[in-house]
């Protein structure tokens, strides 16, 4: 486990080495930062502000976080506050979930979501329901926090998203952010928010340096869970998008633009609530709507939003089908170009754009 | 715990306070007695809870009422759950009184429990009227959970339930007793749990990281001898529940004598209280009814079994044969108590029955402590519900 994780770490930074050749002198005054520092500025800046807050997982304190997220927050805080953890999942998020329960505000991580498999009973039975079944009197303000979703080159068990699993209970926030912007301001949110958060970050996300506007860098920087952004305007068609796959669209966005149609990219942000309407809005506008995501098809977040514009009015502006484009419905391959193939590319919105608006 | 007591016996007024000093008027010829208890057995630990127990007459009265009174409660509920009227589960406590009304007296106000789904004595020992808990399992307003959580998720001050499944509330109650840690009171969280559950993987996981990190949680195995129909030592490797902590000290007690397990949780919170880590108790009980009502309770265990627990060994029949000999009370005093709970449980039980439901709109009420969902989505599209916020959320 801990061998595969300091080989994506190496991953990770050779990303942000390439990724800086990108940074224009345009936004050179614009400070950049890795969505692994926003994530660390915000759990710096709520524990400093509550010390009600504290982070328990394994590996958070002395290691400094097995993806480093938590870097200096044990020197800084101390034991009481930053607790390493055995490995033991189930046990410590039932402890996390507990204290939560008798008042404090624990942020619970996971090495990574694959583990917390090992604990999901502890995060929907104990952490969602509580509040219902206590007719509103124990609230159980909670984060459970890590990295999610795809990943590079270790096989079925350790990449895949976890987005719909959560996202299908109702008591639970599901948050799965994109870049540093998003991570910083939602994460603070998830941490203030007096209900249990689940927040899936992108390991493969992680080294990668994103534009934080000055507004962002500020300590009362907080973005509202359950809102959608409009990464980028468009009037030709909507691609609804999370986490990572945010970035996809972008890049398909921008070929797509170099022949002419414009499409309009939604960053969901928050997997529940789900921000319908904004993709409604978009779609009545564009007629034309596809979802990308990287986790598997069945039950997943795009069927969930393709559902929902179906139900609606929104389905009657739409000229052809709404579509899917996910992960393909195979455990992962650890064979580098079978994983390759089973994640969807730009190219692939990019072909099914076309296929929709019948432009060759 | 004595504030809970009062509360739970004044309100409903089935012995308030007045008469209990007018019986302490009448009958004064014996104010304390004392008791020996069987020994304690120890694991990993020098110093035993004294087996010499001495026992007033105010404190036997009141356990004398509290175990009553969970009998009566349970003996209603269950009778409620043949009537159709309790819906689903229901697991009932008798037979374990002696259990929660010894812990129960010797936990401080600022104390948490949690349990797991035999929690209907519990509740009312941590506050919650008879009616709270009748109106609960009838799924009625006048319910503690207003009938949303049902016989297995009451909660009240101190009390984070009831947990449906099996072995989850452990490590709960490690977190409770973090928190308390954490915010530098000297409270403890008794986190309770059956001979069952004792072989579930994340009480192991919670063992060590309480004593690794010192924290103040009391473990209570209730081996009442069954997890549902499975015996304990069909199931356990080891029945001796009291060791299995390894490493975390443990204590078995009697817990069918009130007196002896009121005396290990005194020595047991003060452990804990002081700085020195978890403890794990197992208190050795027995269940007269089968594992939930479905369950006749009698394909695995004989019936001559049974009768012999509720004939030798039945902690309230036992409690009051021996204040009743020390002349702590008079059998006059205990028939008038009878009676008197009788009437409070028959009150409640016909309260509970009569009592309405909440009403619709509260399906999509307390959902979460701050909404964001605009809508929450009904059984089809066309009629959505609006979220409410009732509850007090007490962390919000």
């Amino acid at each position: 486990m801990a061998s595969i994780k300091s080989l994506n770490l190496l991953g990770n930074l050779n990303k942000v080495i390439t990724r800086r050749n990108f940074t224009t002198s345009n936004i050179a005054a614009a400070k950049q930062m890795t969505v692994r520092d926003a994530l660390n500025s915000a759990l710096d800046e709520e524990m400093e502000k509550d010390d009600r807050v504290f982070i328990l997982g394994e590996e958070v304190a002395q290691y400094d976080g097995a993806y480093k997220v938590t870097r200096g927050l044990w020197k800084k805080y101390g034991d009481k506050r930053v607790i390493d953890t055995p490995i033991t999942e189930m046990g410590f998020a039932g402890i996390a979930t507990g204290a939560a329960m008798a008042g404090l505000r624990p942020i619970c991580e996971f090495m990574t979501f694959n583990f917390a498999m090992q604990a999901i009973d502890q995060i929907i039975n104990s952490a969602a329901k509580t509040f219902y079944m206590s007719a509103g009197r124990v609230n159980v303000p909670i984060v459970f926090r890590g990295p999610n979703g795809a990943a590079s080159g270790v096989a079925a068990q350790h990449s895949q998203c976890f987005g719909a699993w959560y996202a299908h209970c109702p008591g639970l926030k599901v948050i799965s952010p994109y870049n540093s912007e998003d991570c910083k301001g939602l994460l603070k949110a998830a941490i203030r928010d007096p209900d249990p958060v689940v927040f899936l970050e992108n390991e493969l996300l992680y080294g990668v340096q994103y534009t934080m506007s000055d507004e962002a860098l500020s300590k009362d920087f907080v973005l509202p869970i359950g809102k959608a952004k409009i990464e980028k305007p468009g009037k030709h068609i909507t691609l609804v998008a999370h986490s990572k796959a945010v970035e996809l669209c972008l890049i398909a966005a921008k070929e797509l633009s170099g022949k002419g149609i414009e499409a309009e990219v939604i960053n969901l942000r928050s997997l529940r609530p789900l921000d319908i309407d904004t993709i409604a809005k978009s779609v009545s506008k564009t007629n034309h709507l596809i979802s990308v995501e990287q986790g598997w098809p069945s039950c997943g977040i795009g069927a969930e939003v393709l559902a929902r514009i179906m139900e609606s009015e929104t389905f009657f502006h739409l000229d052809q089908p709404a579509i899917r484009i996910t992960g393909a419905d195979v455990p992962m391959p650890y064979a580098k170009s079978l994983e390759m193939a089973a994640l969807p590319v730009p190219k692939d919105i990019v072909d099914a754009t076309k296929k929709l608006l019948k432009v060759k | 715990m004595l504030p809970s007591c009062v509360r739970a016996v004044s309100k409903k007024s089935i012995f308030p306070k007045k008469s209990l000093g007018s019986i302490f008027a009448k009958n004064n010829f014996a104010t304390e007695a004392t008791f020996e208890t069987k020994p304690y057995r120890l694991h990993k630990l020098e110093e035993s809870p004294s087996t010499t127990v001495t026992l007033n007459k105010e404190d036997a009265l009141k356990y004398y009422i509290q175990m009553h009174t969970i009998r009566r409660l349970e003996t209603s509920a269950g009778n409620l759950y043949k009537e159709k009227i309790i819906r689903g589960f229901c697991h009932l406590y008798s037979g374990q009184e002696a259990v929660a009304v010894g812990i129960t007296a010797a936990l401080r106000p600022h104390d948490g429990v949690i349990t797991a789904y035999r929690a209907h004595g519990w509740t009312y020992l941590m506050g919650v009227p008879p009616i709270g808990v009748l109106a609960e399992l009838c799924g009625r307003k006048e319910g503690c959970a207003k009938g949303k959580g049902g016989s297995m998720h009451m909660y009240t001050k101190n009390f984070y339930g009831g947990n449906g499944i099996v072995g989850a509330q452990i490590p709960l109650g490690v977190g409770i007793a973090l928190a308390a840690q954490y915010k530098g009171t000297d409270g403890v969280c008794i986190a309770l749990y059956g001979d069952g559950a004792a072989n579930q993987g994340q009480v192991f996981e919670v063992y060590n990281m309480a004593k690794l990190w010192n924290i103040p949680c009391i473990f209570v195995c209730e081996n009442n001898g069954y997890g549902m129909g499975t015996s304990a030592e069909r199931a356990a490797a080891s029945t001796s529940y009291y060791s299995r902590g390894d490493y975390v000290p443990g204590i078995w007690v009697d817990g069918m004598d009130i007196l002896a397990v009121r005396e290990c949780f005194k020595y047991a919170v003060n452990y804990a209280a002081s700085g020195k880590g978890p403890l794990v108790i197992e208190a050795a009980t027995y269940r007269y009814s089968g594992h939930s009502m479905s369950d006749p309770g009698t394909s695995y265990r004989t019936r001559d079994e049974i009768q012999e627990v509720r004939q030798t060994r039945d902690p309230i029949t036992s409690f009051k044969e021996k204040i009743i000999q020390s002349n702590l009370v008079t059998p006059e005093e205990i028939k008038k108590i009878d009676g008197e709970i009788r009437t409070e449980i028959d009150e409640a039980t016909k309260q509970a029955k009569a009592d309405k439901e909440i009403g619709l709109d509260e399906l999509s009420a307390d959902i979460y402590s701050l909404n964001l969902e605009p809508k929450i989505r009904n059984v089809d599209p066309f009629s959505e519900l609006v979220h409410k916020r009732l509850g007090p959320a007490v962390n919000a």
